[in-house]
C-alpha cells in the first residue's frame, strides 16, 4: 500500500499535467482533515483524466458521487458613511452614520467524487465541481466517460438536486418518477401538502428534460 | 424510475424485437426492482434496471434528525445487515468528530460484523439456487443457519433483523459472557454447514452448466463501474476494505481474500461459500482475543453531539461491497449533508453489461448473484 502526496502536491501536479486547468485547495475542519480539490469546470474531465490515468495517482476507482447545495448566502457588516444632511438650521452639514450593508453571496450546487486507487491501495482524493448558480438545472460536465461508477449516481445527483452533467450519456430521473418537476434533497425544497399517495405531477413546471 | 418503454425501434433485419417488463413483482428480484428487457428470440439485447419504487429520501431523514437519530433508520437501508450499516454509519461520525471507540467494543463489532457476513452469504446462495430452479431444499438448508445468527442478535440486541445495535463511540449494550460462549458453541456447526452445501453442489453438473459462463464481468469493467464486494473479487481484484483501509481492529486477523477467475455467476457463488469460511476463522479469532473492559466512551456525548464543521467519508466491506457514509457537518447537531454510498446500486450499474447476449433465463441468475437489497438500491 503506497501513501498518497498531500493534496498541495496534487493540485501542483493537475496544474502542471493539465494545461489551464484552474484547482483550488478545499480546506476541511474536521478530524478526518480530508482536505478537497476544486476543479474548475472547464478542464474538469481532463483533470479527471489526469488522475486516473497518473502512474503514480493511479486513481481508477471512483467510489461515491453526491451533490450538495449551498444555499445563497447574506451576510451583512455595519459601516460608518459620510453623508451630507441637511441640518436643523438649513445648512448643508456633513455627518457620519451607520449604515448596514448587506452583501449576497451566491449559492451553488456541487458535485462531490470520492476517488481510490484499486491498483495502488491508496485514497480517498476528493475532488469537487462546482455549478455556476443554483438555477432550476445548474451545468457541471460528466465524468462518466472517465469512470463508469458515475453513471448511476450522477443520475441521482441530477434526480434530487438538478444538477446537470453535460455528457452523460444517459441521464434520466433514477429514484423519483418522470414527471416529477423538483428536486427534492434541495435545502430549499418545500414538500407539497397533497395526499401523499397521489403520483401525480406536483411543484414547478410539467416537463423535466436535460 | 424512468420508462421508455414507448420508443420501440426494431432493428432492421434482425427480426423481431420483444419488449419485456420483468418485475416489479417477479419472484426473482428479491423485492420491488424492474427491469426493461428487450429480447430478441429468447437473447437479450438491450436491459435498463428500473428502480426507486421504494425511495423515502432516506438522505433527507437523516439531514432532519440529529446524529444519533440516523442509527435506527441506517437498519433499514440493507435490512439483511442492520449491523454493519450500524458499523458504517457509526465510522464516519467517529472519523467527523475525532471520537475514539474502545477495545471490547472493536471486537464485538467485529464479531457482530462478520455473524452478519455469514447470515448475508448464507441466505445469498440460498436464494440464488432458488433463481435457478432449486425449489426450496437449499434454501431451507442455509436458512436453518441463518436462523441461528438472527436468535444470537435478538437475545444481543433484542431485535433479530433490526438490531440498532452500535453507537458513536462505542456499542449501545454490552454482551455478556453467556452470549459470546453462545457464539463459540455455535462456530463449530458453521464449517460443517459448508462442508455440505458444497459437497451437495460445488460439482453439481446443472449448477455449473447454469452459472459457468453466464454472466461475466470483466476486470477492467469492474475496477472502472466501482463493483465492490464479492462481486469483484469474483472478477480477479485484490480489493477488501477491511485489508486496505483496516477500519477497526481487522489489522489483527488473519485472514485471507479469496479471488476469482473468470468473473462469472459460478465465481461469485463460490466467492460467498470461501469467504464463510474466512469469516469463520476471523470469528474463532476474535473470540478468543476479546478483551474486559468499557464498550463506550464516556466523553461522547451521544445526544446532541455537535461536530466541527467540516466532511468525513466513513467506509467498511459490507457483506455486498463497500458500504460508505459521506457526512458534511456545519456545526450543528444535524448533519449537513449525509450521503449512503449504496454497494447493491452501484454493483447493478453493469447489470446490462453482463446480461447482453444472453438467454434471459440466466438475467436472473446473473441478477441473483449481483445480491441486491432494494431497501438500499432505492434508500
Amino acid at each position: 500500500m503506497s501513501t498518497l502526496p498531500p493534496v498541495e502536491d496534487i493540485k501542483a501536479q493537475i496544474e502542471a499535467g493539465v494545461p489551464g486547468a484552474v484547482v483550488t485547495v478545499v480546506q476541511n475542519g474536521s478530524p478526518s482533515a480530508q482536505h478537497s480539490l476544486l476543479l474548475g469546470r472547464e478542464h474538469a474531465r481532463d483533470a479527471a483524466l489526469f488522475l486516473r490515468d497518473h502512474a503514480e495517482l493511479r486513481l481508477d476507482f471512483c467510489s461515491l458521487v453526491t451533490g450538495v447545495d449551498w444555499l445563497d448566502t447574506e451576510t451583512s457588516e455595519k459601516v460608518k458613511v459620510k453623508k451630507v444632511v441637511e441640518g436643523p438650521d438649513g445648512t448643508q452639514q456633513e455627518t457620519e452614520v451607520e449604515e448596514t450593508r448587506k452583501t449576497k453571496i451566491p449559492g451553488y450546487l456541487e458535485a462531490v467524487y470520492h476517488l481510490f486507487s484499486m491498483e495502488k491501495k491508496h485514497g480517498p482524493v476528493v475532488i469537487r465541481v462546482r455549478t455556476a448558480n443554483r438555477a432550476d438545472y445548474a451545468h457541471v460536465p460528466s465524468l462518466t466517460p472517465v469512470w463508469r461508477s458515475c453513471e448511476f449516481q450522477e443520475r441521482e445527483a441530477f434526480d434530487l438536486y438538478g444538477i446537470v452533467f453535460d455528457g452523460h450519456p444517459d441521464l434520466r430521473r433514477i429514484l423519483m418518477w418522470d414527471g416529477f418537476a423538483d428536486f427534492p434533497m434541495r435545502k430549499d425544497y418545500v414538500p407539497p401538502d397533497d395526499d401523499a399517495l397521489a403520483t401525480v405531477p406536483h411543484g414547478k413546471s410539467p416537463e423535466v428534460q436535460a | 424510475m424512468s420508462n421508455d418503454l414507448l420508443e420501440v425501434d426494431p432493428i432492421a433485419g434482425q427480426g423481431e424485437i420483444m419488449e419485456v417488463s420483468m418485475g416489479p413483482h417477479h419472484p426473482s428480484t428479491h423485492g420491488v426492482f424492474r427491469m426493461d428487457v428487450r429480447l430478441e428470440g429468447e437473447k437479450v439485447v438491450r436491459l435498463k434496471p428500473v428502480f426507486g419504487y421504494l425511495h423515502r429520501n432516506h438522505e433527507k431523514i437523516a439531514e432532519h434528525g440529529a446524529y444519533l437519530a440516523a442509527i435506527p433508520y441506517t437498519d433499514r437501508l440493507d435490512y439483511l445487515c442492520s449491523m454493519t450499516n450500524n458499523w458504517g454509519y457509526c465510522l464516519a461520525v467517529e472519523k467527523l468528530a475525532g471520537i475514539t471507540v474502545p477495545e471490547r467494543a472493536e471486537y464485538i463489532r467485529v464479531i457482530v460484523a462478520e455473524l452478519t457476513r455469514f447470515q448475508n452469504h448464507a441466505g445469498l446462495v440460498g436464494f440464488l439456487l432458488q433463481d435457478m430452479g432449486a425449489s426450496g431444499t437449499p434454501l431451507m438448508y442455509a436458512f436453518r443457519e441463518r436462523e441461528k445468527v438472527l436468535d444470537l442478535f435478538e437475545s444481543l440486541s433484542g431485535a433479530r433483523m433490526m438490531c440498532n445495535y452500535m453507537r458513536f463511540g462505542g456499542l449501545r449494550v454490552d454482551a455478556t459472557a453467556a452470549w459470546l460462549d453462545e457464539v463459540r458453541r455455535l462456530l463449530p456447526a458453521l464449517p460443517r454447514f459448508l462442508d455440505e452445501f458444497e459437497n451437495l453442489l460445488r460439482a453439481n453438473e446443472i449448477l455449473m452448466a447454469r452459472t459457468q459462463g453466464t454472466g461475466r464481468l470483466s476486470r477492467e469493467l469492474a475496477v472502472s463501474a466501482g463493483v465492490t464486494g464479492p462481486m469483484l473479487r469474483a472478477s480477479g481484484v485484490n480489493y477488501d476494505v477491511r485489508k486496505v483501509d483496516k477500519y477497526g481492529i481487522y489489522d489483527r486477523f488473519d485472514f485471507r481474500v479469496p479471488l476469482g477467475d473468470h468473473g462469472d455467476v459460478y465465481d461469485r457463488y463460490m466467492m460467498r461459500i470461501l469467504e464463510m469460511r474466512e469469516t469463520v476463522k476471523i470469528l474463532e479469532q476474535a473470540l478468543r482475543g476479546i478483551p474486559e473492559g468499557p464498550i463506550m466512551d464516556p466523553k461522547v456525548r451521544l445526544r446532541g453531539l455537535r461536530p466541527k464543521a467540516g466532511e468525513a467519508y466513513g467506509r467498511i466491506e459490507s457483506p455486498k461491497g463497500e458500504l460508505g457514509f459521506f457526512l458534511i457537518s456545519d456545526g450543528t447537531t444535524n448533519p449537513y449533508r449525509y450521503r449512503v454510498r449504496p454497494p447493491s446500486m452501484i454493483n447493478l450499474t453493469i447489470l446490462e453489461d453482463m446480461c447482453l447476449g444472453q438467454n434471459i433465463a440466466d438475467v436472473v441468475v446473473t441478477l441473483g448473484s449481483v445480491d441486491i437489497v432494494l431497501g438500499e438500491v432505492d434508500r
